[in-house]
């Protein structure tokens, strides 16, 4: 063995779109040790809770982070209305999983074509990204934005989708179908892809139980952790719904675990168009939060569960607002998967936890 | 501008962004909007590129590293601001950790607004920033002829 020495990985990195900071320590081409620097882009936003009021926060909330913008502000939103004990229309809880199994999609295709771009697969990046481009196209027919919706309102959704933009959504979803087939057949079958993934970053059950992972993550090292299985909100509606597990535990049964999702999120949304009821969209938000009212909620992320806590103080500002994010979560179990790894393959490991830097910063 | 004379290469750094930005600049090189076919190629080395996107504000802790880009990058150098956080923080300017736009750290040639900024803004600004990508390697040809004559 060789002299260790300390490789410096970002915060500005081509594999990475966000800053994150690892310091390397190897010995001549093995990671023995990686130890993470944030802070790049923590900009103090749950403070924002006390000059916002709590309808105002809803788009701080969607601003934490740009790839899960509509599950924060639906997290966000669940946990007031909890606190004000506001009883959202039926019809309002349906279009939101809609948007939110639609960004689970347009996040997974993106994760996956900048897990392709990490392994040097540049064509298959480009692909994923065009049907990604597709989910986004609906965003803009819906909502009107292709990134940051603005949708979701404190007491349900600001708009409503006519039976015809059903059709339109159901036709695109289901036309992508085919195309996704082929990319999932290069992703899983493709042996330059398995070369670089099989065995790579193994995290057995044990471990990612006792690092406490969330989200595909976890669930490639078979923990069952989905939180749609509550069935909140719409999930409950659903004719039973199985979590997607793997047991491998390396960066294959994540990609894996991920192409499956999309799969799966594409039936979701099918089912619940056809099961939709009609009725209003949204009620009235009168009054303030109670003085020392509480509550919590979680939600299950494209990266996993998110956790949301809110107390009132009887005016129309919150007193806090608390987020825990998946990616802070999931980063012990990215320094664990990193020790003893390949030098080259410490962006594909890290790639495959699927960071969000912004939602674990704020 | 009815031709481009140069593909320039572009790097992108996340100052402090929510992302919303970054993924629209990859999306703009992406199919869809895919600038590419111009020869227009996102490079993770500073030394290779002409045009560097900025996104989100700046904090303490980030404004040493888009110095440090900036400064590693070789002139004729131009530096589009995207996003409204880019331009001037947006949404966070009263957030305790920020301290503004991008153009309190490095001059900005070009600000691209919207959040998130729309892939149609972001190659809207790379085109004007081609511009002064051209009169900037102008200015420097000129220069560096006076400077000739003067030895």
């Amino acid at each position: 063995m060789g002299k260790a020495s300390v490789i410096p990985f970002g915060p500005q990195h081509p594999v990475l779109p966000e800053p994150l900071h690892l310091d390397l320590v190897v010995e001549d081409e093995t990671v023995i040790e990686a130890i993470p620097q944030i802070g790049f882009v923590h900009r103090g936003l749950e403070k924002l809770v006390e000059t916002r009021d709590f309808n105002q926060f809803i788009y701080v909330a969607e601003r934490i982070c740009g790839i899960c913008a509509f599950g924060h502000s639906l997290g966000y939103a669940e946990t007031v209305e909890q606190l004000m004990q506001v009883e959202v229309p039926k019809r309002a809880e349906y279009l939101r999983v809609i948007w939110h199994e639609m960004s689970r999609i347009h996040s997974h295709l993106l994760w996956m074509g900048l897990a392709a771009d990490a392994f040097g697969f540049e064509s298959l990046f480009m692909h994923c990204w065009r049907l990604r481009e597709r989910v986004l196209d609906l965003f803009e027919a819906t909502t009107g934005g292709r990134v940051i919706l603005s949708v979701v309102k404190v007491g349900g959704v600001a708009r409503d989708i006519t039976d015809d933009m059903f059709r339109k959504i159901q036709d695109t979803l289901n036309g992508i179908k085919g195309e996704y087939g082929q990319i999932c057949k290069t992703f899983l079958n493709d042996y330059s892809v398995k070369n670089r993934t099989v065995g790579v970053g193994v995290i057995d059950e044990e471990a990612a139980r006792s690092q406490c992972m969330v989200g595909p993550f976890a669930r490639a090292s078979n923990v069952n952790n989905d939180i749609r299985i509550f069935g909140n909100g719409a999930y409950g509606e659903l004719d039973g719904f199985e979590p997607i597990l793997d047991t491998q535990g390396d960066c294959y049964a994540r990609v894996k675990v991920r192409a499956l999702e999309v799969l799966q999120s594409i039936e979701i949304v099918n089912e619940l168009i056809g099961k939709i009821p009609a009725g209003e969209v949204a009620v009235e938000m009168k009054g303030a939060p109670a003085d020392g009212a509480e509550a919590a909620s979680v939600l299950e992320q494209p990266r996993g569960e998110c956790y949301y806590y809110a107390r009132g103080n009887g005016t129309k500002y919150l007193e806090r607002m608390r987020m825990r994010t998946p990616t802070s979560q999931n980063i012990a179990g990215m320094t664990t998967a990193l020790a003893g790894c390949d030098l080259a393959d410490v962006n594909m490991i890290v790639l495959t936890i699927d960071p969000c830097i912004s939602c674990t910063e704020r | 501008m009815s031709y481009i004379t140069k593909s320039p290469w572009v790097i992108h750094y996340d100052a402090s962004s929510c992302n919303g930005c970054d993924i629209e600049v990859l999306a703009a090189l992406c199919p869809g909007y895919d600038v590419e076919r111009f020869g227009i190629i996102n490079t993770g080395n500073p030394k290779h590129a002409d045009i560097f996107l900025v996104t989100g504000s700046v904090n303490e802790q980030n404004i040493g590293v888009i110095k440090e880009i900036y400064e590693q990058m070789v002139e004729p150098k131009v530096v589009v601001a995207c996003g409204v956080c880019a331009c001037s923080a947006g949404i966070f300017h009263d957030c305790y950790n920020v301290i503004g736009g991008v153009d309190q750290a490095i001059p900005v040639d070009v600000y691209a607004p919207g959040c998130a900024v729309r892939p149609e803004a972001i190659i809207d600004a790379v085109v004007a920033g081609l511009g002064v990508l051209d009169e900037k390697a102008q200015a420097l040809k000129a220069q560096n002829k006076a400077q000739k004559k003067g030895a």
